[in-house]
């Protein structure tokens, strides 16, 4: 199976990728590769198989008392930000 | 070779003998290795930072702790990490240039506990993009290079630390392992590497790229110093949900146990037409060596492992895609210059922050996963990962350790398999099957092809580290490659 430009474009879309122009045709030629690798896929006979839902077998997710552990450190952790003020992350204005 | 041995190239067991004699200091040792490090830098490329003033305090710091008698095993022995366990007020870039600015606000679980058993932190290590390669050359810093060969990649995604430990310019480095990340480029620069059972070592602090695959380990001379520092690394951490509440055994203990009676598994689809002669031949030597010391070697079969590299590239960027989803220029990392409005502050600052490879995964995950396709692919690999991880259970009903290769071959030269994403996705193809399981394995150098090292893997029952490290050990008392240095040492 063979992806096109307006695939790419699509998929970039969906993944809130900017791509350039000239990036674009590499991944119409990289991701129809990757497609023609994971189409092998097709051959195996899984009918019945439960999908693996843990990489150990009967382990469940840890649930946990919702109880507050952490300590308030919003402007320790903003300093990564790219913009803040009064204890708020900036973005650009969402309502026009 | 350096002009006189220094006293920073021994092995973790080595040094904490030497230590413990006072035949030097913590920070002699230390400033041995930070200038050793200083000194390859420009060949190797194998740091992002080196945290050189903060470990001459924690070095200080660990020789005072000795003097007052309160020395652990590990205390004052220099130890580099991979740049993708977040370290407290250092960069934790993870190889991108999304995090090129990123100063972690917290110590990783991984870096609290070697810290706490008094290792003394150097500098963060060179590593593929957010763990997404096999070479290390899809580093925003630029591609690490082969201690062995200096035109040659060095593995990756852990190269950075691969290159470290060979070179001999710490004794040891953390590593994560995804699909081999851990024991690719332990074979490509012959050196030890472990990569634990899923869940054994807390992932809290380890960026994400695939999180029902990742499991961080080691990077070492020998398998007797991985036992060193897996005793610290494992146990239960509750900041991680997929983190196991298993007693942790005593690796050390173990390693010299007698193999007489091991059972090892040769998969004939680990031998198959991919693996260079050259590397079968060193393997098979290898496997002859096991037989002198007791063991039996059996054939099995593990008739879905062909279809791990496929599956693998349906179940990993799927969850690369979701877990990338968090960098969107907002609360750290990148952020594109004067965004015209939200849509375009997420798709320009992903677009120039992420780099050619974790672009194509992320790509790959959000089409696997997306309308339409969600059953013929994701549900698909995660059928076929269960045949795949039944197959391995089969065969350790009748073998204790499975052995082969780690890598088709051993290293290759910088941009030969760069223009391919498949070429080069096929370097996994024999560790991606004990990440797709859970299980642990471990690469130890069994010989060199040419002038290049060529690894043997190990791979166990889930939770069977103690006897992984002990067979690999085992070798290493019978056998001198883990011990060879490159001439760039």
């Amino acid at each position: 199976m063979s992806l096109s430009r307006p695939d790419i474009e699509r998929i970039a879309q969906l993944a809130r990728l900017d791509l350039t122009e000239q990036e674009v045709p590499v991944y119409v030629d990289s991701l129809t590769r990757i497609v023609g690798l994971v189409g092998q896929l097709e051959s195996a006979v899984t009918t019945g198989i439960e999908p693996m839902a843990h990489p150990l077998p009967g382990m469940v997710q840890r649930l946990r008392p919702d109880e507050v552990l952490e300590t308030d450190q919003h402007e320790r952790y903003q300093r990564n930000a790219g913009q803040v003020q009064a204890g708020l992350y900036l973005v650009p204005k969402v309502i026009e | 070779m350096a002009e006189s041995r220094s006293i920073s190239m021994g092995t973790v067991a080595g040094l904490a003998k030497a230590l413990s004699r006072g035949e030097f200091s913590s920070v002699e040792l230390t400033r041995d290795s930070l200038a050793r490090i200083a000194r390859e830098q420009p060949r190797l490329n194998a740091f992002v930072t080196v945290t050189a003033e903060s470990a001459l305090a924690e070095a200080a710091a660990a020789d005072g702790l000795r003097q007052a008698g309160r020395a652990g095993p590990l205390t004052g022995i220099p130890l580099a990490h991979k740049d993708i366990f977040c370290t407290d007020g250092v960069l934790t870039s993870c190889g991108s240039k999304m995090l090129a600015n990123f100063v972690a606000p917290y110590d990783a679980t991984v870096v609290t506990r070697l810290k706490a058993a008094g290792m003394v932190t150097v500098g963060k290590t060179n590593m593929d993009e957010f763990a997404m390669g096999s070479s290390n050359e899809t580093s925003y810093f630029g591609p690490v290079r082969n201690p062995w060969d200096l035109e040659c990649v060095p593995g990756g995604s852990s190269g950075g630390s691969a290159a470290a430990v060979a070179a001999r310019l710490v004794p040891a480095a953390t590593a994560t392992d995804t699909g081999g990340s851990i024991r690719q480029p332990a074979a490509l620069t012959g050196i030890t590497g472990l990569k634990p059972t899923y869940g054994r070592v807390s992932r809290y602090g380890m960026i994400a790229f695939a999180s029902s695959l990742d499991q961080g380990g080691t990077l070492t001379a020998s398998a007797e110093d991985a036992a060193l520092l897996l005793q610290v690394m494992a146990g239960f951490d509750p900041r991680d949900s997929t983190s196991v509440d298993l007693p942790v055994p005593d690796y050390s203990a173990t390693l010299a146990a007698p193999l007489q009676g091991l059972r090892i598994g040769l998969p004939r689809e680990f031998f198959d037409k991919g693996l260079e002669p050259g590397c079968e031949t060193l393997i098979r030597a290898a496997l002859g060596e096991y037989q002198r010391l007791g063991a039996t070697l059996h054939d099995i079969s593990c008739p879905n492992l062909p279809l791990s590299v496929p599956t693998y590239y349906v179940v990993a960027p799927a969850e690369c895609s979701s877990n990338l989803a968090r960098f969107d220029g907002v609360r750290f990392g990148h952020r594109c210059a004067n965004p015209k409005n939200l849509a375009d502050l997420y798709r320009r600052s992903r677009g120039e922050g992420f780099g050619a490879e974790v672009k194509r995964r992320i790509m790959t995950g959000t089409y696997v996963l997306s309308a339409g396709y969600y059953d013929a692919y994701y549900l698909k690999a995660q059928q076929v990962r269960q045949l795949i991880s039944r197959d391995f259970a089969q065969a350790f009903e009748q073998v204790d350790v499975i052995m082969g290769p780690t890598s088709p071959t051993p290293a290759f030269k910088l941009g030969a398999k760069t223009d391919d994403p498949i070429t080069m996705y096929l370097n996994d193809i024999y560790t991606i099957g004990a990440n797709l399981a859970g299980l642990p394995g471990l690469s130890i150098p069994c010989g060199f092809l040419g002038h290049l090292p060529v690894g043997l893997q190990l791979v166990g029952p889930h939770f069977s580290e103690a006897r992984l490290l002990n067979v690999a050990h085992r070798y290493q008392l019978a056998t001198d490659w883990h011990a060879r240095l490159p001439g760039a040492a």
